[in-house]
């Protein structure tokens, strides 16, 4: 399957009720503007046939209904969502994106929370005090929600302390856990299995079916950490 | 209208066809492993598609109706009792009231779909029925049925009434319709099913041997597996080069490669994102036949265009316009 080439993004097919638009190959402050903006745009004007996106770090995958796009099967999906896109390309230029907000996020680093904590410090040749501070030292972006409810996949962690996805998922990871996965970090926000190497734990609910919205976080947000001791976490736990 | 758990199976979930419009906030579709058989389901029973079921994993419940129901019983292919009296499956059945539905186990596939006239009575949230078990939320209190729930059901549309003129709902154990979905339509649950995928977007990450142990080697779905994926066992594929890519959107159907070499399979409850190479993706006309396979059954994976996949895409859709367009019918002639 040769990729669509058009002058801003290339497109793929992910299956056969999926396209992905894919803005670049690299994460970056001007690609996740574009993404933005693209869904942005979709947000404002659905289509027929159309059923929901998800925005990526460099991508937005469209999912659609084939049979609807295909006018019941006369026409060739693919080809007419090809077209579609390739239609809103010169509209996303025009599109106003919202102000950032910045949302604390307390953690405690290490000990049974942050079971990896030691492993991303040999990784990284550096020691695990010199990992947090580094860690929660930065402003990071939120490029996307994604993986579980509310899961933010933040930008702008420094890549001294990046460290492999580990080769066999873990089964069970609790609720709130602070994880480092390639170059990037996130908490998850169930109890979910899952690859990241795990540093430390927050009790700040990142997602709540009973609160309106029931996600705390949305791209384009500015999120820091902030290091508590054992103390800290315990009090924050009986007076959240 | 009411149904009693007196029995919960192995895991008996509610389910719809899925909770779209909020994958970008990372909140999973979740739904019915096999919407096909959901969503015939509940045509036969003169529902609307969309409508909430109980999705039955391998043993199956033991359940009470509380009032004459009609009811059909979609998926898997294997002995269903009412008043321990054997009932066929892809029909519609009414049951009078006190009737009690069991379960022997499947023969061929294990999810079967217990679909209700009129929809079973649990609450809409983000706009769906489905139960995603991880955030306890949908479906019957977010989590899997238990002994002592009783479930409302909404009340059952006219065509119910039609039918009902025609039987006398007090008949025992049951009357079935003389017409259901026709066999030579179900889908093809055989011994080593041959699912039929695309390559994915890293296809091109395997090396040779990789690619051709893909399409020529089965593999066993492992024990490890469950809505939210397979995990497949059998010859290991490696990549190219070790890949750490940027994460983006995967789907019902998608074959990631994690380093491990064993591919995982995302099924319903899959996350809305991922990480791992997506070396190939299952088309949608197929995904109803891998839900009604087994831990430690083996697979075996065809190549497919994506032309192709649409075109079975549309045939399948057709079916399902021609079963509702032909219930409709039934309904207007007041035929059982």
């Amino acid at each position: 399957m040769i990729p669509e080439q058009t002058a801003s993004f290339h497109v793929y097919p992910l299956g056969d009720a999926a396209i992905v638009v894919e803005f670049g190959t690299a994460i970056s402050e001007d690609v996740h503007k574009k993404v933005r903006a693209f869904a942005a745009y979709l947000e404002k004007n659905r289509f027929p046939g159309m059923i929901e996106y998800v925005p990526a770090f460099t991508t937005v995958t469209l999912f659609y209904d084939p049979w609807m796009v295909s006018k019941l099967g006369k026409l060739d999906a693919y080809q007419e969502i090809v077209h579609t896109i390739q239609q809103i390309e010169n509209k996303v230029e025009e599109i106003e994106l919202p102000e950032a907000r910045l949302v604390e996020i307390p953690v405690y680093y290490g000990d049974e929370f942050g079971p990896d904590l030691a492993f991303v410090a040999e990784h990284a040749h550096l020691t695990i005090p010199e990992i947090i501070d580094i860690h929660s030292g930065a402003e990071y972006l939120v490029y996307m929600i994604g993986f579980a409810p509310g899961f933010p996949y933040l930008g702008g962690m420094d890549t001294r302390i990046a460290a492999p996805r580990r080769s066999s998922p873990r089964r069970v990871i609790p609720a709130g856990s602070v994880g480092i996965a390639g170059n990037q970090t996130g908490i998850y926000p169930l109890e979910t299995p899952g690859g990241w190497q795990l540093i430390g734990r927050t009790l700040v609910s990142l997602f709540d079916p009973q609160r309106q919205p029931p996600v705390l976080l949305q791209a384009g947000d500015k999120v820091r950490f902030v290091p508590i001791s054992k103390a800290e976490y315990a009090a924050y736990k009986s007076h959240p | 209208m009411s149904l009693e758990i007196i029995r919960p199976g192995l895991l008996t979930t509610v389910q719809d066809t899925g909770r779209y419009h909020f994958r970008k906030q990372g909140i999973i579709v979740s739904g019915a492993m096999d919407t096909f058989a959901l969503r015939i389901g509940n045509l036969l029973v003169g529902n609307s598609e969309e409508e909430a079921a109980l999705e039955i994993t391998f043993a199956g419940p033991e359940i009470r109706f509380t009032q004459p129901h009609l009811i059909a019983i979609t998926g898997t292919l294997g002995t269903t009792y009412i008043n321990n009296e054997p009932v066929s499956l892809w029909k519609p059945v009414f049951v009078p009231k006190d009737s009690v539905l069991t379960f022997g186990l499947p023969r061929t596939g294990c999810r079967a779909y217990l679909t209700i006239a009129g929809g079973l009575d649990v609450p809409k949230v983000m706009g769906s029925y489905a139960t995603y078990m991880r955030a306890k939320m949908g479906g019957w209190f977010g989590r899997p049925l238990q002994a002592g729930d009783i479930l409302p059901c909404k009340e059952p549309t006219g065509y119910t009434h039609k039918l009902n003129n025609l039987v006398k709902t007090d008949a025992q154990p049951y009357v079935q319709a003389t017409w259901g979905f026709a066999s030579r339509y179900y889908p093809a649950i055989t011994h080593e099913p041959v699912i039929r995928v695309m390559r994915g977007p890293e296809y091109d990450h395997l090396p040779e041997q990789s690619k051709a142990d893909l399409w020529n080697k089965s593999f066993q779905v492992s024990t490890q597996s469950d809505r939210m994926g397979f995990r497949l066992q059998g010859s290991k594929l490696a990549l190219n080069n070790p890949v750490e890519l940027i994460s983006s959107a995967v789907t019902f159907g998608t074959i990631q490669l994690p380093p491990d070499g064993n591919p995982i399979i995302l099924m319903a409850d899959h996350q809305t994102t991922g990480g791992y190479p997506r070396i190939a993706q299952v088309i949608s006309a197929d995904l109803s036949i891998l839900a009604q396979v087994l831990p430690q059954q083996t697979i075996r994976f065809k190549e497919i265009s994506l032309t192709d996949a649409q075109q079975l895409y549309y045939q399948q859709e057709s079916i399902i316009r021609q079963v509702r367009e032909a219930i409709k019918l039934r309904i207007k002639q007041a035929q059982l």
